[in-house]
């Protein structure tokens, strides 16, 4: 068991967790549940005589965030305390699915059907029947997995087309490195930019996110900034203009889904101009020949035509990351959700692989973990070893090219379940389990079919803080769930691992906390495998069994925030891999720029660029009807996903979806700032209020994601909330990458034109809707 | 001795947390404002140059204390730092005495000191 001792606690100066300050209670914890983003930043939460939520402040002793807060927790009194909530326990009769038909239920009465109903399915069907989806990585991985597979079931779903956010980058990276790897922003050290070993990376390249408004990977974005003070440089590769890439050495505006040619074509350029990393190539990487054979198709002439980027640019940053004592990649999820993911991001490390970036300060490090759960929590014990032919049947692993998902991971495969779902083939999904998720207005491409295949089931539960889309549309019962202010946890999770716990301060009503629904939910289908009589007992459970850690959830509490020690270049000290060896966790013990591990799983073991599909290049036809390149998701202070649009002081700030079109652009199609306009593909269209701005190149459009309007009706024949309106998943579709992962959400062709009187709506009702199914050739 | 806020404008992002931070703290609507951010973007250049070329840009928000700010009377007599201070997630805001920052401001460029 490891030792709690291991564990570097920062000290407060008010030692007990919650603590009275004039009139109201403050409790110390995280912001790591919903609502909100995946980060768990250290907070202050302050609650009146009645345990009523009165507001939440940074806390400045926590070395994470330092006291900051972004606009989203200080207004989250305004989300925990908003009239909207879901308050009760909600059934609707399978017939009136899309309609506003809820009944209010007691929690036993809703277990109750959920037991019977469940249980009736996966005698009729097996219990393989039965999937889950989970919602963004906050505190919701290591139960809902366990519910799943105590459950008896194998399929365990993240609603992206491709699993196409953060795990894609994840699993390429265990692939060909062993490891998973962030920036080294002084993150995994409580003293942060004091500590010793620690310097500022001389170049901090940011490849697909804008970390300031956005939270990847356990990245506090404005880290960034911090480092920026510190003498850090900047290159920023991104389609826009933002703030990050104004600061700038080199701004590369890259055309969307380009990203593969790019990171070969700087690759190319770094060998040919001997830029690389000699000493670290010879002893610590593997194919190299084979890289510079596949990188030598990309000279800087051929790129710069893939990319629209300037030659000189690409140029500038290669070299740049190339001559610099430390470079991070500050990768972010455009790199997942391309449709050839894998071979994408495999390709932008090796850059930061050649030319030595690894392990050393201010470079690229690996991040510790205190718990392991990236394959969920018990899959082994509870699918694996008890019921092999039942792990066999996971969606998507039967599939020879989708080795990758046999690799450690324990997601089922999304693509597949919409294909199981349309055909009943391999076996009938009869049962969902849907917890803070709505694919239907954020996660999942193309709408229509995701609502027609979901709607098949026979049985649909939702569990989430307010009523969505996806539950409007699908959900026989509702469960509502607590906010982070509501409940206890811990916040172990994405990047750097470090300790935090999730403290109760406010008064949840008569919602639940996720992870205590999760587990009085098991306990009735399966005692065994839940056998604690409270969360506080799980987690002493989880620690065990995920971390080695003999402690409770008092105890790390106590403790938290707290930090494992950390060491840079471990490759040289037997510590990346379990068995001691030197080097780097893979069969070669060197980070494989030739992979072997995708060449076991029948994939191409180099990086490789394919052209996106449609688009400028590969389909030069549709240029005629749709000549502007399209790219989503753009991020917003102001809303996290499809979260926020109910909340009247975030939504003030802004009120609608956007699309940024350059001033040339604007005039060429007619359309003005502050229009109402349609974006329109080859698959449908959305709509978007204009924003005329200089900062984005005339040839590309950007849009936001997530959209819905919750004030409107929110009946299927009314229109979902507005969602068939403004989901900009509309233009989308489900393709995943040759190796399951990836998807092309980031890049696609469309046009614009304004919104008239008499054309303002995409209708969509309920038959038509339940009933789609997509024309054949265009999947 | 007057206090005042300096502000490093060099690296504000932009991000509106000292503007929720200050109306929460104020009890103010969604419209109102204690500390605004001002906005300047476009490229010093603009014309004759493509776009993929265009890197030199006025890119830069001035976060601006309004009528409504009192520097956050209640919070700093207990020991706190204005929130907006407290809250900045570029840390760019100093509160202090306004001789002390005038010092500060004499260190470096693009900074402004208000004294609200």
């Amino acid at each position: 068991m490891a030792d709690l001792q291991n564990l570097q606690s920062v000290p407060h100066v008010i030692p007990e967790y919650q603590y009275q300050e004039g009139e109201y209670t403050v409790t110390r914890g995280s912001a790591w549940s919903g609502p909100g983003c995946h980060l768990g930043c250290g907070v202050l939460i302050y609650t009146d005589e009645n345990e009523r939520l009165v507001k939440v402040e940074g806390d400045p002793e926590n070395p994470f965030n330092q006291g900051r807060l972004c606009v989203r927790c200080l207004a989250v009194q305004d989300v925990v305390n908003s009239p909207k909530r879901l308050t009760s326990p909600l059934k609707r009769k399978r017939e009136d699915r899309g309609k506003d038909a809820w009944e209010e239920i007691s929690w036993d009465e809703a277990y109750d059907i959920i037991y019977e109903s469940i249980t009736t399915l996966q005698e009729q069907n097996g219990k393989e029947t039965l999937f889950t989806i989970m919602g963004t990585g906050r505190d919701i991985s290591p139960w809902l997995t366990r519910l799943t597979f105590s459950l008896g079931s194998p399929n365990c779903v993240f609603a992206m087309s491709g699993l196409s956010c953060y795990t894609t980058r994840v699993v390429g990276c265990i692939a060909t490195s062993g490891s998973f790897w962030v920036g080294d922003y002084s993150q995994q050290f409580p003293e942060r930019y004091d500590h010793p070993d620690w310097k500022a990376p001389e170049v901090i390249a940011i490849w697909g996110n804008n970390p300031v408004v956005a939270n990847s990977d356990g990245l506090f974005g404005h880290w960034v900034v911090d480092c920026m003070k510190r003498g850090s440089k900047l290159i920023t590769i991104d389609p826009r203009v933002t703030w990050l890439a104004a600061r700038s050495e080199a701004h590369l505006g890259i055309r969307p889904g380009t990203d593969a040619a790019l990171a070969l074509g700087m690759i190319d350029y770094i060998i040919k101009n001997d830029l690389y990393d000699h000493e670290f190539v010879d002893k610590w990487c593997y194919g190299f020949e084979e890289l510079a054979a596949a990188a030598d198709e990309y000279p800087l002439a051929k790129t710069s035509e893939i990319t629209w980027i300037p030659e000189e640019k690409i140029a500038r940053a290669a070299r740049m990351i190339a001559e610099s004592d430390g470079a991070v990649l500050q990768w972010g999820v455009s790199l997942d959700m391309c449709k050839e993911a894998l071979p994408t991001s495999s390709a932008a490390f090796a850059i930061f692989a050649i030319t030595g970036q690894i392990e050393r300060p201010g470079g690229m490090i690996s991040p510790s973990e205190i718990l392991r759960y990236s394959a969920g929590w018990g899959y082994e014990e509870l699918i694996e070893k008890k019921t092999p032919e039942i792990a066999a049947k996971r969606a998507g692993v039967w599939k020879p090219e989708y080795g990758l998902l046999r690799s450690g991971i324990s997601a089922a495969h999304t693509d597949t379940v919409i294909e199981m779902l349309e055909t009943g083939e391999p076996y009938k999904l009869s049962c969902l389990w849907l917890q803070t998720a709505n694919p239907l207005a954020c996660t999942s491409p193309d709408p229509k079919r995701t609502l027609a295949a979901l709607a098949k089931l026979d049985f649909v539960v939702a569990v989430d803080l307010f009523m969505t889309p996806s539950i409007m549309a699908l959900a026989d019962i509702v469960l509502p769930v607590s906010t982070f202010t509501e409940k206890d946890g811990f916040r172990v999770g994405d990047g750097f691992q470090r300790c935090e716990t999730i403290n109760k301060a406010s008064d949840p009503g008569n919602t639940k906390p996720d992870t205590q629904i999760n587990l009085e939910i098991g306990k009735r289908f399966n005692p065994e495998a839940w056998p604690w009589d409270n969360v506080q007992e799980m987690y002493g459970a989880v620690l065990r069994d995920c971390g080695g850690i003999d402690g409770t959830f008092e105890q790390m509490r106590d403790l938290a925030p707290a930090y494992l020690p950390f060491e840079y270049r471990r490759y040289e000290t037997g510590k990346l891999r379990p068995d001691g060896q030197l080097g780097f966790n893979t069969p070669s013990g060197r980070i494989e720029l030739w992979s072997s591990y995708f060449a076991n799983s029948n994939l191409p073991p180099l990086p490789y660029f394919e052209e996106p599909t449609p688009g400028p290049l590969a389909t030069p036809e549709l240029l005629d009807k749709y000549p502007l390149v399209l790219t989503t998701g753009a991020r917003s202070w102001w809303s996290f996903h499809s979260e926020h649009r109910q909340i009247p002081s975030l939504r003030a700030h802004k009120p609608w979806p956007e699309v940024e079109v350059h001033p040339e652009t604007a005039e060429k199609y007619g359309v003005s700032d502050g229009d109402w306009v349609w974006i329109e593909n080859q698959r449908g269209r959305c709509k978007r209020v204009v924003v005329v701005t200089p900062t984005i190149d005339p040839r590309y459009v950007s849009t936001d994601h997530g959209w819905w309007l919750p004030e409107e009706k929110g009946a299927m024949d009314d229109g979902l909330f507005g969602m068939w309106d403004v989901d900009c998943n509309n233009l989308l579709e489900w393709k995943c990458g040759k190796a399951g992962f990836g998807s092309n959400y980031k890049t696609m062709l469309c046009t614009i034109y304004k919104v008239v009187e008499g054309d303002e709506h995409n209708v969509w009702k309920g038959d038509a809707a339940y009933s789609y199914a997509p024309k054949k050739g265009t999947e | 001795m007057a206090k005042g806020l300096l502000i490093d404008y060099e690296f504000c992002t932009g991000c509106h947390s000292c503007e929720m931070a200050c109306r929460k703290e104020h009890g103010l609507s969604d419209g109102e404002f204690g500390i605004k951010i001002a906005e300047f973007i476009w490229p010093k250049r603009a014309e004759g140059l493509d776009w993929q070329r265009t890197d030199d840009w006025q890119y830069t928000y001035i976060p601006v204390p309004l009528d409504e700010c009192d520097l956050c009377a209640e919070r700093t007599a207990a020991g706190k730092l204005p929130t907006c201070v407290h809250h900045c997630q570029a840390k760019v805001m100093q509160y202090g005495e306004i001789g002390e920052l005038a010092l500060a401001l004499a260190e470096k460029p693009k900074q402004t000191l208000f004294r609200p």
